[in-house]
């Protein structure tokens, strides 16, 4: 099935809640609301059409310009075959992209539909910012629930992902070296 | 063996009792396995048939640090492992070495710029004995660093210990 | 003093008939147990918090991170040409395959695909599928290791030098080759290597039996194995898992059948696990279609020899992808790595610097089902489960 035709089914069951499509690109998306996205999550996993049942990956981008982040999943479809011998075939595959702004960065967690959707979310959350909201494996921070960090250590400052990330200049009495400052300890 | 060391003045005895310690220590490093990454491939090709690490008495690969002379830092080393690196290291009984292996651990190597996670060199971590570099080092190099290595520990003597400031910093630690 | 203590200590057990006392002895605590970073058996600096009843672990929780070397971050500041030795460093073991997904998703994005030589196209796949047999044989030797038999290393390193001198004789380099490139390959395949690579297939194909002889039919491999870590199909997809691990547990899913993969053309079977020692998607499952695809990778590169007889030498197109601008749009692609679906998110904005780049390691979400599956079982079945998944750690953490 073509982006374009599961774009038109999105459209026809969640009227406003598909903001935008774009398709003349290498990378067809829909783009949906923050709110919505569990709910058309469910939906596009379940619904006998589409049956999107595999979860590529969660691609967080800063678009620092606009003042936003935007959240891709790829999403695709794997079906048997007529016989258990017959190949999978990948029938459909379509991004989603969800929106959200830079000072206030969240989105509703999608891991009780796609379980691999747990560590994704979690690595978007350390290194872009993006808090998944009731993710199943939140801690509580500053400012409320988040996800838990998975590649940096947890008491790591900042998510360097984001275009105006300051890197740090030292790290439990460890300096960080730059080009500039040579700083090496003498054994 | 810190009993022994630091106690004597060099001398005819202790010259050739060196040379019997050296002789046994130099032919006998057992490398700890700390494969971090893309350099521990090279380093398990070492042990493999092909280059075949037992020729030089280095092939003894322990798990444990506790059994270990050699620690060779292989891959690139992380804030977040670079507390453990250490703790692995005052595991280690003395004597110990260290040998920092590929361009990440000897100064970041391809991630010196933008690597915001990466230690800029292990020697920030822990005291390093020898360079081995590359990126990976072919496991020729590899062999050359423990040739190095030997040649380093030929050259020791018990009359001098170099472990005693690294014993009290590691009780301390 | 020591005396005294002792003395003043009153006898536990004084007032405990034997029956509770040898119940007291026999009762297990819930217990904490780190399993790594540094650990022999976690291929890398994975770490496991086991937590365990005696010989039960009840719940296996991997931390990653140990080798994260801010790959996505190098990825927005150098343009894709000099992004690619980074790729060689994610998947350590598997180099040519993310040089490959690199270098394509560029090309598709750019529209450079169009001029990539039928030469280049045939050479990519040798080299592909002569890096898929090297990554296998490490797997292999490694699952050995991990279960306790030194030989099978010894053999599977044996046979992976012979590829790495081909390797070396075409880039010059062992581990890191960065020889597939945006455009096409950095030079034409070196003199009589097509004959030499013909040479080590004859050479290499029996040894596979050596192989399965020697530890898949193995009786005390197959105890370890059989059985063990069970991933129903349902749960493979769920879990986003692909590669070896996803087909060891019945789904027959190959991103080269797929139309578009450029491998439309070669008769290759895609192994799939059948259950044959156990249930379907255990641990020798997913072993046994490790095994079983080198075979197949030797009949593509067979095939993909004789075409290359007849074509010319490759043009120097990949000088074009150093003076490449990234239009203002984005992609995503994936190709079949040893270890699975490797996939790249690159997003141009005009320049010749990405303004993203991402990366989708199989290894990553194949390791998430660790948690699920190192449930319940013993504490020696979680050495055989994550050796199963063959994980690479700079792919995880990358």
């Amino acid at each position: 099935m073509a982006p374009e035709e599961i774009a038109e089914i999105l459209k026809e069951t969640f009227g406003a809640s598909i903001t935008d499509t774009e398709f003349e690109t290498a990378h067809p998306r829909v783009v949906v609301t923050a709110d919505a996205w569990p709910e058309v999550a469910a939906f596009l996993r379940d619904d006998e059409r589409l049956q999107l049942n595999f979860l590529r990956s969660i691609s967080a981008v800063d678009y620092l310009e606009d003042d936003k982040f935007a959240a891709v999943y790829d999403l695709a479809s794997y079906r048997p075959g007529k016989t258990d011998s017959d190949a999978w075939a990948l029938t459909n595959a379509v991004a989603v992209q969800v929106w959200t702004d830079r000072s206030d960065p969240h989105i509703p967690s999608v891991a009780h539909v796609w379980r691999a959707a747990d560590w994704h979310e979690r690595e978007a959350y350390d290194l872009m910012g993006v808090i998944f909201d009731n993710h199943p494996d939140s801690v509580e921070g500053l400012n409320g629930f988040h996800p838990r960090r998975i590649l940096c250590p947890d008491d790591w400052e900042g998510h360097p992902l984001q275009k105006d990330y300051a890197f740090p200049m030292e790290y439990h009495g460890i300096p960080a070296v730059t080009e500039l400052n040579q700083t090496r300890p003498i054994h | 063996m810190s009993w022994i060391e630091n106690r004597f003045e060099e001398g005819l005895i202790i010259t050739s009792l060196d040379w019997a310690i050296n002789w046994g220590r130099r032919y006998s490093i057992w490398p700890m396995t700390f494969g971090l990454a893309c350099c521990a491939i090279e380093m398990m090709a070492i042990g493999g048939s092909r280059f075949d690490v037992d020729r030089f008495g280095a092939g003894a690969f322990r798990a444990s640090p506790r059994q270990a002379d050699l620690m060779i830092v292989a891959g690139t080393v992380t804030y977040k492992m670079a507390s453990r690196v250490k703790r692995l290291y005052n595991q280690m009984p003395e004597p110990k070495y260290v040998m920092a292996m590929g361009a990440c651990t000897i100064g970041g190597g391809p991630y010196f710029k933008n690597g915001y996670h990466v230690v800029k060199g292990v020697d920030l971590v822990v005291p390093v004995d020898i360079y081995v570099p590359g990126c990976p080092p072919r496991p020729e190099t590899l062999l050359e660093g423990i040739m190095r290595l030997q040649d380093k520990i030929k050259n020791s003597s018990i009359a001098t210990d170099k472990w005693t400031g690294a014993k009290e910093e590691a009780l301390t630690a | 003093m020591a005396d005294v203590i002792l003395e003043s200590q009153p006898d536990i057990n004084a007032d405990l008939s034997s029956d509770q006392i040898q119940q007291q002895d026999l009762q297990t605590e819930e217990m904490l147990v780190n399993m790594g970073p540094q650990h022999p058996a976690t291929h890398g600096v994975l770490r496991v918090v086991l937590r365990t009843d005696g010989e039960m672990v009840l719940e296996a929780v991997p931390h990653i991170g140990y080798l994260h070397r801010c790959a996505e971050k190098i990825g927005e500041t150098v343009a894709p040409y000099q992004y690619i030795p980074y790729t060689d460093r994610m998947d350590y073991l598997a180099g040519m395959n993310n040089n490959l997904a690199f270098a394509q998703a560029v090309e598709k994005l750019t529209g450079l695909e169009a001029e990539i030589t039928e030469r280049t196209k045939l050479i990519r796949i040798v080299f592909a599928e002569l890096n898929r047999i090297a990554s296998h044989l490490v797997s292999f030797g490694t699952y050995g290791l991990d279960l306790g038999a030194f030989t099978p290393f010894l053999y599977a390193f044996r046979e992976r030098e012979y590829i790495l001198d081909l390797f070396e004789s075409a880039c010059g380099a062992r581990l890191t080759y960065s020889y597939i490139t945006v455009g096409g390959v950095t030079d034409d395949l070196p003199e009589r290597f097509v004959d030499i690579t013909r040479e080590f297939l004859d050479y290499f194909e029996p040894k596979v039996h050596e192989y399965n002889l020697l530890l898949s039919h193995n009786h005390i491999f197959i105890k370890r194995t059989a059985n063990v870590g069970v991933i129903t199909a349902q749960e493979a997809l769920d879990y986003g898992l692909s590669g070896p691990v996803l087909r060891g547990s019945g789904v027959n899913f190959d991103l080269r059948k797929q139309p578009g993969s450029g491998y439309e053309d070669f008769d290759f079977n895609v192994p799939v696990g059948q259950g044959e020692k156990g249930k379907v998607g255990d641990c020798w499952d997913r072993y046994i279609v490790r095994v079983s695809e080198m075979l197949e990778s030797v009949k593509i590169i067979r095939q993909a020899l004789d075409k290359l007889d007849g074509t010319e030498g490759q043009e120097t197109l990949h000088k074009k992808g150093k003076t490449l601008k990234l239009p203002a749009d984005e992609i995503y692609y994936e190709i079949e790595n040893p270890r699975g679906q490797l996939g790249f998110f690159v997003r141009g904005n005009g320049s010749a610097i990405p303004d993203r780049v991402k990366a989708r390691g199989p290894s990553f979400c194949n390791l998430c089902v660790t948690e699920k599956v190192c449930q319940d079982v013993l504490l020696g079945d979680v050495a055989a489960i994550i050796g199963s998944i063959d994980v690479v750690m700079g792919e995880v953490d990358r």
